[in-house]
């Protein structure tokens, strides 16, 4: 039995640690969308390495939960929604990893009228993202405060698709120097980005769904 | 040996209950995988042993008041009965429960033997069949309020509740195995106590009773049934009232083992009876029914829509259906053994026989010649009177043999009714079951057919999308790079006609203007922008149509022209790729807003987006 309480204390130290790394992934998203954006070159490159390093720790604590969980039986009813759960975590690390990725492989020509509105839109799916990150820490602590802490998440995930359709918009309508190509370039680095935010929403669905079913 | 083979219908009875009950105890912890049956088997097996040795003597000794089962013969075939009716029910899926069996089998021996059945006691034991479980029910609730209320209060991360839930599945575990072995081990051994009497064995700090010695051996079958068999019972029967979560998993052992300590501890009656309340009766009672109680008690409050209250009859039924069943056949095995293999079964003309000659016995040495020919005298004289007495209570005794008769008849007529009324029962809910898994398995058919289709019909779909965004890239291509060419034509076009106007040579200017002029031919006639309609047309062909059919007034170009809107291009683009000023299409789309007739605050790419 003291064994078992080890091996629960690592697992919990390791999601708390886990939960850690893709908040910090996601904020790195944003100061790096936001270097990008702004020009700031030698800072981007730094972005890009330090979630490049994130994503690996965040992949190797996911892995090493799963098999913690499996190996000692530990929550045997639930483990496989917790599992599922600490998949749409990564899954959030993973897309602002390929964002970035995408800003640094593509370099896209982001018109002065519209890099406002790219810092905003990276800046509301970061922060809904962020926003969820609590109500996973709650759920393992006190399932019945997840509802509650989730309301950001969706006001805040509305707001980046609003700023998202508002770029496509401007790109489309307003902008007519751009040639086509450009445009469509842009209209899915809008898009990238604002899969973030829909993320956050799947997870904090998911969030929802399993406090639910633990106070059945 | 010859003890041993006498104890072994008690053993087989002592196996299938701990192969039955410890399901009971351990059957969700294992069964939801919180406990390995390993770490159930040995908790079980050790705390039965202990509660039966330490606190088993108190319901065993209410058994004994109801039948005190003299012989070993005796003794053994009351077990046996009440161990075949219980494997014979539970083979029928019928519900049965030891506590019951024994009851109905050792009222079997009192009836045979014509011993009489203490009523009060009788009393007392069957209002604990009904109290057991209405208590365990009310104890369930209570037990589940208190956990949801901690629960609720605590903010224990849910892995660390995971241990305390073990931990707990554990303690209580171990608590409802000692209850149990405690309660249930008057069922297996209590007939056999009367019977066989075992030196003391003293080990100098404690010391072991005839009876502890026996009550060791039965809790040793126990933990045999428990280790060998409980498994699959745990496995197979699982959740069959109600689907249970491990904290009410915990609740429902807990109130089973408070039930079945409360029903067997002599220290908790004594203390109650200090205080002036009336003694517990120490009777066992089925943890089964217990178990069905406390669920049943969770159920209700929780609201009671998933709870099967059909089982309730069927526990009711039980109540009946097995002490008849059990005393039924209990009679006829004693007259069995009793007439075919002439052994002795005991009863109270026995009794007083044997009595009689102790007496005589013990008074002997201590008389003269003289005097024991008196005591001889007078003991003769005690022969005859009551020959004579008996000669009148002959009748007496005939009359009492064939009430007997009249009412084991009845009895055996009540149990077939019962049997037959079960067998109906099992028969209905055997079809309903099948009639239920067709319907399931109809149904499943269907839902898989569905899925199968719906399916298919997304990765068509996925299919289809994937087609037409290849088709939109490849014709944005195309009309990009037309774009380029035509751009690049147009430049080229005006250097000429810059150079021309600075060149005064003849034959030069009639070359640039050959150039020029294939320049112009080759904007006007471009294959690739035929190539281009052609590939919008194929791609648009269903739209087109659809077009067509709601405005046949539109001409070929200014499909043309809705074509390229749909692709989102700009007026500029479509000028380039049409090879007209953007001002011509500018003036294109106008009258295409009037032929189409959009509203003026709808974007006209919307409205053909849209269309």
């Amino acid at each position: 039995m003291s064994l078992l309480y080890k091996n629960v204390k690592q697992i919990v130290f390791d999601i708390d640690n886990f939960i850690d790394t893709v908040e910090q992934g996601v904020l790195v998203f944003k100061e790096g969308s936001i270097n990008y954006l702004q020009g700031e070159k030698a800072s981007f490159k730094e972005k890009i390495k330090r979630i490049n390093q994130l994503e690996g720790s965040a992949d190797k604590l996911q892995k090493k939960i799963d098999d913690l969980f499996y190996r000692h039986s530990i929550l045997p009813q639930q483990a496989s929604d917790i599992g599922s759960m600490l998949d749409k975590i990564d899954e959030i690390i993973d897309i602002s990893k390929d964002n970035l990725y995408q800003f640094d492989d593509e370099i896209p020509f982001i018109p002065k009228e519209l890099t406002h509105d790219f810092i905003r839109l990276a800046e509301t799916s970061a922060e809904s993202a962020m926003s969820v990150f609590p109500a996973a820490r709650a759920f393992f602590r006190d399932p019945g405060k997840v509802k509650e802490m989730l309301s950001k998440v969706y006001f805040y995930e509305k707001e980046a698709d609003k700023i998202s359709r508002n770029i496509k918009r401007k790109l489309f309508h307003d902008l007519d120097d751009l040639r086509l190509s450009e445009k469509i370039h842009l209209r899915y680095f809008a898009l990238h980005i604002e899969t973030i935010s829909d993320k956050a929403e799947n997870l904090a669905d998911m969030l929802l769904l399993l406090a639910l079913k633990m106070s059945i | 040996m010859i003890i041993l083979f006498y104890l072994s219908s008690g053993l087989f009875l002592g196996w299938s209950l701990g192969a039955n009950d410890a399901a009971n105890i351990f059957g969700t912890a294992v069964g939801t995988k919180m406990l390995k049956f390993k770490t159930a088997a040995i908790i079980g097996s050790l705390f039965v042993i202990l509660g039966a040795v330490i606190q088993g003597a108190g319901a065993s000794h209410t058994l004994g008041k109801l039948g005190n089962v003299s012989t070993l013969a005796a003794a053994f075939t009351v077990a046996l009965s009440a161990a075949l009716t219980v494997f014979w029910m539970t083979r029928m899926s019928l519900p049965v429960s030891t506590s019951q069996a024994i009851v109905g089998a050792i009222i079997g021996w009192n009836l045979y033997t014509d011993n009489p059945t203490d009523t009060s006691t009788l009393i007392k034991i069957v209002s604990t069949w009904i109290s057991g479980p209405i208590l365990g029910g009310i104890f369930a609730v209570l037990l589940f309020m208190l956990v949801q209320l901690i629960s609720k209060k605590s903010k224990v991360h849910i892995l660390y509740r995971d241990i305390l839930i073990k931990y707990m599945l554990i303690f209580v575990g171990a608590f409802g195995a000692y209850s149990l072995g405690a309660n249930n081990i008057a069922n297996v051994m209590g007939v056999f106590t009367g019977a066989i009497n075992l030196p003391v064995i003293d080990l100098g700090i404690v010391s072991f009773s005839s009876t502890q010695q026996l009550f060791f051996i039965g809790s040793i079958a126990i933990a045999l049934g428990i280790i060998t068999y409980s498994k699959h019972v745990m496995e197979t029967v699982g959740n069959t009232l109600m689907p249970l979560s491990s904290e009410a998993a915990i609740v429902v052992v807990l109130s089973q083992a408070l039930v079945l300590f409360i029903f067997s501890s002599q220290g908790l009656s004594n203390a109650i009876q200090s205080i002036g309340l009336p003694a517990i009766p120490l009777v066992p009672v089925s943890s089964s029914q217990i178990v069905i109680g406390s669920i049943i008690g969770i159920g209700v409050y929780k609201g009671g829509k998933q709870i099967k209250y059909n089982i309730l009859g069927s526990i009711s039924l039980g109540w009946l259906a097995t002490p008849i069943a059990a005393g039924v056949l209990s009679f006829f095995m004693l007259f069995f053994v009793n007439n075919v293999f002439k052994q002795d079964v005991g009863g109270i003309n026995n009794f007083i026989q044997e009595r009689r000659q102790a007496v005589i016995e013990r008074i002997n040495p201590n008389l003269s010649v003289a005097e024991q020919d008196t005591v001889e005298d007078t003991a003769r004289f005690q022969k005859t009177v009551p020959n004579k007495i008996d000669k009148t209570t002959d009748l007496k005794k005939d009359y009492s043999f064939q009430i007997t008769w009249v009412t084991l008849l009845t009895l055996v007529l009540l149990a077939t009714l019962l049997f037959y009324l079960f067998r109906k029962q099992k028969k209905k809910s055997n079809y309903l079951e099948i009639k239920a898994k067709d319907v399931e398995n109809d149904l499943k058919i269907k839902i898989e057919s569905l899925e199968k289709r719906l399916q298919e019909k997304i990765s068509h779909q996925f299919n289809l999308s994937k087609e037409l965004k290849f088709r939109q890239s490849e014709m944005i291509t195309m009309a990009m790079s037309i774009i380029r060419k035509n751009e690049f034509l147009e430049g080229l076009k005006r250097e000429i006609i810059k150079i021309k106007s600075r060149v005064d040579d003849h034959e030069t200017r009639l070359g640039l203007n050959k150039l020029s002029l294939m320049i112009t031919q080759d904007l006007s006639i471009d294959r690739d922008r035929e190539r281009f309609q052609l590939l919008i047309n194929e791609q648009n062909n269903n739209f087109n149509q659809r077009l067509s059919e709601a405005y046949p007034s539109l001409t070929d170009n200014e499909k043309r022209l809705v074509a390229l809107l749909r692709l989102n291009l700009s007026s500029k683009e479509i000028a380039s790729i049409l090879n007209i000023s953007p001002k011509s299409v500018e003036m294109n789309r106008y009258r295409l807003r009037k032929k189409l007739k959009v509203n003026p605050k709808t974007s006209l790419s919307d409205f053909i987006k849209d269309f």
